[in-house]
């Protein structure tokens, strides 16, 4: 009797998060998986097979994009790092106890708005028309108005900005945790300021540091609105391509190639960056 | 020779002065403690020496040379933190080896010296341990096996033992004292525990509010407090309040506060016939039985505190105040409520002005 009700009560406990996770996740994922093997014959008819991949190995703009996304979101995981790790350093080393507080609350009000409001902000700020070209205008700068949207540049600010937060909260929290007389040890025992930071602060952040840079990889990777309002068509981000195949050309099987190509090849970049620097999932972004 | 020398040191915080003209020399290979209780500005002394805080006035000589104006990192003391502060990231061989390499040791050396080091605390062949798999002695020696490998002129000592369990304290406590000798470099060891301090230095200074209220030997501080605060906080002591009735050759008779009145020796200041003081007698100083002339309590036996050679009798006397005594064989067959005389001679009482706080 004892043990049914408890059966019953993790039945019921567990019930939510095993729903969550067969219907959100695991089914659509394997539906996308199934369809990317799905070759169309004729209308109407269907082959199981890979030729949807070779398709995409076979047009070098798909592959290139996939590339492109990848390498501009490593550069924005990277300047998310070097913007992110002095916030971070500064929240949780030098800010007083009491400024803390507010100070994490600061970085977290962007996040009150969405991404796509935040990004019109870009654009209101940008634009030829914008708040920044027409100072520059008044000041006597630049001579005529400028475009600043619909660049690279543009496109890696503001998902920098976008993201920025992710990195700088497990920074925190793991920079947190380091006694100071660690950093004073550093400097006793006759190391310089460099050599305190790359061999104490760094392999100290180190967990926090690469869980930072995996979500804001995978957010970047992952991200469609930024790329698409600020970049605009010349962006070429490659959540751009899986719309446009599901939505515009309606081709459900080459979208969901897609799909399933972008998460293995993130996973894999993922895969590569843990290993290189010594770091598992459980050491990071599983941490408590 | 001293290989650390402190001159009117002084050190504010806002309105509030930790240290406050502080000096002293520590000779060459000595161990040197520094005893006060928390807040007294003993830390802050210490890191001022380390070079994390700039004292606002004095000067802070190593081997006779200034090092106001040198970063702590080029300063050649090393310190042994309160918690340590080893680097968990590294494993023991890399945490011993992280000051040669910033020193910039030839890589071929360092091996070699961190095997050596090793050896002299006693802890062979650990290199490639991590530090989590230590026991609390081993990180201590590792701790210092770190800094010692640098070959400092003098370890800082910031209350290491403060986090080890008794037993183990007092373990370390006979480890430590060995180390410098085998090392034969200048400790300076800080400590709110006075049996620390009594036991392993050679010198020890009494630190109160920011100031050195005594510096000596520790039998000297023990024996010969210049103070009630050194008498007090130096050892086991009975203390009691009261008032100078008569003063003859240095020595008083007290009335106490409360009723009876005791002969004590005067300490080194001035007092007057009518000041208020304080008394102090060592537990061991007092004896059972009657002694001569007035210095005999009568009292009753309050409660047996049997701690093997440290036992204790509670004395409850006839007015009311409790009177630690020395119960060192701990078979004088006394039972709680029993009546008992206690008495001791005049010059093992102390009496002191009593602090105007």
């Amino acid at each position: 009797m004892r043990s049914d009700t408890g059966k019953l009560s993790l039945i019921l406990l567990m019930a939510p998060f095993a729903l969550w996770i067969v219907l959100l996740i695991a089914l659509p994922q394997f539906g996308i998986g199934y369809v990317s093997l799905r070759e169309k014959v004729g209308p109407g008819e269907y082959e199981l097979g890979f030729a949807n991949y070779t398709a995409f190995l076979g047009e070098p703009i798909y592959w290139n994009t996939l590339l492109r996304t990848a390498w501009m979101s490593i550069l924005v995981t990277f300047l998310a790092l070097v913007v992110g790790f002095p916030v971070a350093y500064y929240i949780a080393k030098i800010a007083r106890k009491r400024a803390r507080a507010g100070l994490f609350l600061l970085c977290l009000i962007p996040l009150w708005v969405s991404d796509l409001v935040r990004a019109f902000g870009w654009i209101v700020l940008l634009r030829e028309t914008g708040i920044v070209s027409s100072s520059l205008q008044w000041m006597g700068v630049i001579s005529g108005p400028v475009e600043l949207l619909y660049n690279d540049i543009t496109v890696i600010i503001g998902l920098v900005y976008t993201v920025v937060l992710f990195m700088i909260v497990p920074l925190v929290s793991t920079l947190d945790g380091m006694d100071d007389a660690m950093l004073e040890a550093g400097y006793n025992l006759g190391g310089s300021r460099f050599t305190v930071f790359r061999r104490i602060i760094v392999p100290y952040a180190m967990p926090g540091l690469v869980a930072g840079c995996i979500i804001t990889f995978m957010l970047t990777a992952g991200s469609y609105l930024t790329p698409i309002l600020l970049g605009g068509k010349n962006s070429s981000w490659f959540t751009e391509q899986i719309y446009n195949q599901f939505i515009t050309r309606y081709n459900w099987e080459a979208g969901a190639t897609f799909g399933v190509l972008l998460l293995a090849f993130t996973s894999l970049v993922v895969w590569v960056g843990l290993r290189l620097t010594g770091q598992s999932l459980a050491t990071t972004v599983a941490k408590e | 020779m001293y290989d650390l020398r402190c001159e009117s040191v002084i050190k504010r915080f806002g309105n509030f002065t930790a240290v406050n003209g502080v000096s002293f020399g520590v000779p060459a290979g000595s161990f040197f403690s520094i005893l006060g209780p928390s807040g007294c500005g003993k830390t802050t002394l210490m890191r001022m020496i380390a070079g994390f805080e700039h004292p606002d006035a004095g000067d802070i000589l190593l081997k006779e040379n200034s090092v106001l104006n040198l970063a702590p990192n080029k300063r050649n003391v090393k310190m042994v933190f309160q918690h340590l502060a080893l680097f968990p990231m590294m494993n023991v061989g890399e945490n011993i080896a992280y000051g040669l390499r910033c020193r910039g040791d030839a890589k071929a050396g360092i091996g070699e010296k961190v095997r050596a080091v090793l050896d002299r605390v006693g802890l062979p062949g650990v290199e490639d341990k991590q530090i989590s798999q230590l026991s609390g002695g081993q990180k201590q020696r590792i701790a210092i096996a770190r800094c010692m490998v640098l070959e400092p002129d003098v370890l800082l000592l910031d209350e290491p033992l403060g986090a080890l369990d008794l037993k183990l304290r007092e373990h370390m406590k006979i480890e430590l004292k060995q180390l410098q000798h085998q090392f034969e470099t200048t400790f300076l060891y800080i400590t709110h525990d006075q049996s620390e301090a009594l036991v392993m230095s050679d010198n020890v200074a009494v630190m109160n509010a920011g100031r050195f209220e005594q510096i000596g030997p520790p039998r000297e501080l023990y024996d010969n407090p210049v103070s009630g605060f050194v008498a007090g906080f130096v050892g086991d002591t009975n203390r009691w309040e009261g008032r100078i009735d008569r003063l003859v050759d240095g020595t008083a008779r007290v009335a106490l506060n409360g009723g009876g009145s005791v002969l004590a020796k005067t300490g080194a200041n001035s007092l007057r016939e009518a000041s208020a003081v304080e008394v102090f007698v060592r537990p061991e100083a007092v004896a059972i039985g009657r002694g001569n002339d007035g210095a005999t309590l009568s009292g009753r036996v309050d409660s047996l505190l049997f701690n093997g050679a440290n036992s204790r009798i509670l004395v409850r006397t006839e007015t009311g105040k409790l009177v630690e005594v020395a119960d060192t064989s701990g078979a004088t067959g006394f039972n709680e409520g029993d009546p008992i005389d206690i008495h001791w001679h005049a010059d093992r009482a102390l009496c002191f002005a009593r602090d105007a706080a």
